[in-house]
């Protein structure tokens, strides 16, 4: 569980990073007051694309609508044209782009999970749409609009959710950046590394807490089930324990074998929740890949390993102890 | 005159049962030589399990004096009397008490890693295993033995350690006649063959009758037959 719920959020924001560097910016003007990462409201001014398109070793600006369907689903407006000459192109699967003004781009995530196709209609704000194309996944988002029709719909005409420009040589960011502050002063302004090395669980509080909240169940669970499990294990052995004890184990022997026992289970729970990761990260990827994405993390097995011991012996200690107590007489007359 | 391997002078245990204290020995007095093969007769509550218990290190005495091998149970802690168990007494139990999930030999080698031995079983233990007729039966489980195999395990058991004294207490209560018979004269050849002290507690007298000297005891106190 807690390997899987790391997993999601880890792959969740690196799903976000790798998107957002798909678009082939090198830097990101976001509007004033909002966070660093986090659903961007459309509240700049369309015009700033043209003025930022004319600043210093730019060499393209485009301004992008972003909207949210509840929950984590956005969908995006974007100019197609712009956004393919920024980021190298799209790459259809089938189909093509955006024709009119009924029509949507698709990623192919959200393709398999929802079941659709080229000609497939799907319902977004209160309105039905026509795939006309399923675009290879990695690029902005799932779902989009034509960025005008989106405004319309939205009633944010002339107005973008972020602006992503692209320099002619990436070593000026941070001159531009400066430059860039200097006029919009109140807006954040980041260059995509900046922005990719804030997709972390460190920089989401909320992810942080969340995770914190997993780890500690986590604790509590393992202590629980190893608690009862030892505790009805050792009430079940406890004639073997006085066999164990007429034979001249000490406290320290019974001790040891718990403790053994305990270690082991632990590992063979921490393996076994290794391998269940690995699972659930198929599952996501074969029946929810557009909603959700999981990453294997390393750096958590010997984490959650440590975690998963830590609760085991937490919850062996008094059954241990008592075991280890047991008279050995009473134990041999136990039935 | 060699020191008895067991020597007890007037021992007493009293439990406390409830609100009355129940006087089980009643001043037990007992030499048992190095090598004897010994049989306690008695009827049930007669205290000869307290005895067997208190001879094991299970359970500590009342009052009195009870030398082990040289060791007085009376000044003896908890962990002292463990100890005895380990290197100086071995059991055999009425319903032989192997460990079910171990196999045969795991069941003889967990009474070797407490005790602390390391390394291959001994020639003479070997020889051992072949004439109680286990040594082809090691690594099976002890619900695959009938019952004499199963007792003639806790036997090997027993004695894997070298202890000073072998204790059995109703080692054949749970077997049938031609089972019994094989186990006691087991019994009687381990005591022959290795000079194996041997301390048996039986309400039979059939049984009894296989070892070297019987005493009968009745109300908590020892009479020579």
């Amino acid at each position: 569980m807690m390997l899987t719920l790391v997993g999601v959020s880890e792959g969740m924001l690196r799903d976000q990073e790798s998107r957002t560097r798909g678009v082939g910016a090198d830097i990101i003007i976001r509007p004033s007051g909002s966070s660093v990462i986090g659903i961007a409201p459309p509240n700049i001014r369309e015009k700033l694309v043209a003025w930022a398109a004319e600043q210093p070793h730019v060499v393209q600006a485009t301004g992008v609508v972003i909207y949210p369907l509840g929950g984590i689903s956005t969908v995006h407006g974007v100019d197609f044209d712009e956004l393919t000459k920024m980021g190298g192109g799209f790459t259809f699967l089938s189909g093509r782009s955006f024709q009119s003004g009924q029509e949507a781009i698709i990623d192919e995530y959200f393709a398999r999970e929802k079941k659709l196709k080229v000609g497939s209609t799907i319902n977004l704000l209160n309105r039905d749409w026509i795939v006309s194309g399923v675009f290879r996944g990695g690029k902005l988002t799932r779902m989009m609009l034509p960025r005008k029709v989106l405004q319309d719909v939205t009633a944010t005409t002339d107005k973008v959710s972020v602006i992503y420009v692209k320099l002619d040589d990436p070593s000026y960011t941070s001159e531009v950046i400066a430059h860039l502050k200097m006029t919009l002063t109140d807006y954040p302004i980041y260059s995509m590394d900046e922005l990719a090395s804030q997709f972390s669980v460190n920089s989401v509080p909320e992810l942080k807490t969340f995770i914190g909240v997993v780890v500690t169940l986590s604790v509590l669970f393992g202590f629980l089930v190893v608690f009862l499990a030892m505790y009805t294990a050792i009430l079940e052995r406890t004639r073997e324990i006085g066999i164990l004890k007429a034979l001249g184990a000490g406290q320290g022997y019974v001790l040891g074998i718990l403790l053994r026992e305990t270690i082991l289970l632990a590992v063979i729970g921490s393996a076994t929740g290794i391998g269940m990761s690995y699972v659930t990260k198929w599952m996501i990827a074969t029946f929810i890949p557009a909603t959700m994405t999981q990453a294997i993390v390393y750096h958590w097995w010997p984490i959650s390993s440590a975690i998963t011991l830590a609760g085991a012996l937490l919850g062996v200690f008094y059954p241990a102890i008592k075991a280890a107590r047991q008279d050995a007489l009473e134990s041999l007359s136990y039935d | 005159m060699t020191e008895p391997i067991i020597g007890i002078r007037d021992l007493r245990k009293t439990f406390r049962s409830g609100e009355v204290d129940v006087h089980a020995l009643r001043g037990v007095d007992l030499a048992v030589e190095r090598g004897e093969f010994l049989a306690v007769v008695g009827p049930s509550g007669s205290g000869k399990s307290t005895l067997f218990h208190i001879l094991g290190g299970l359970t500590p005495p009342t009052s009195g004096t009870v030398l082990i091998d040289g060791q007085d149970l009376m000044k003896m802690s908890d962990g002292d009397r463990t100890k005895l168990r380990m290197k100086s007494v071995g059991f055999v139990f009425q319903k032989y008490n192997l460990l079910p999930t171990l196999t045969v030999g795991d069941n003889i080698e967990i009474a070797r890693d407490i005790a602390g031995v390391k390394g291959p079983l001994n020639k003479q233990f070997v020889e051992v295993l072949e004439v109680l007729g286990i040594s082809d039966k090691m690594a099976r489980k002890p619900r695959q033995l009938s019952g004499g195999e199963q007792q003639r395990v806790a036997i090997a058991r027993s004695i894997v350690n070298g202890p000073a004294i072998l204790m059995a207490d109703e080692p054949t209560g749970n077997l049938d006649t031609e089972n019994s018979t094989a186990v006691l004269n087991l019994l009687r050849d381990l005591n022959k063959r290795l000079g194996q002290t041997i301390l048996m507690i039986t309400h039979n007298p059939e049984a009894a009758a296989f070892a070297d000297r019987i005493v009968h005891m009745r109300d908590g106190q020892l009479h020579a037959a």
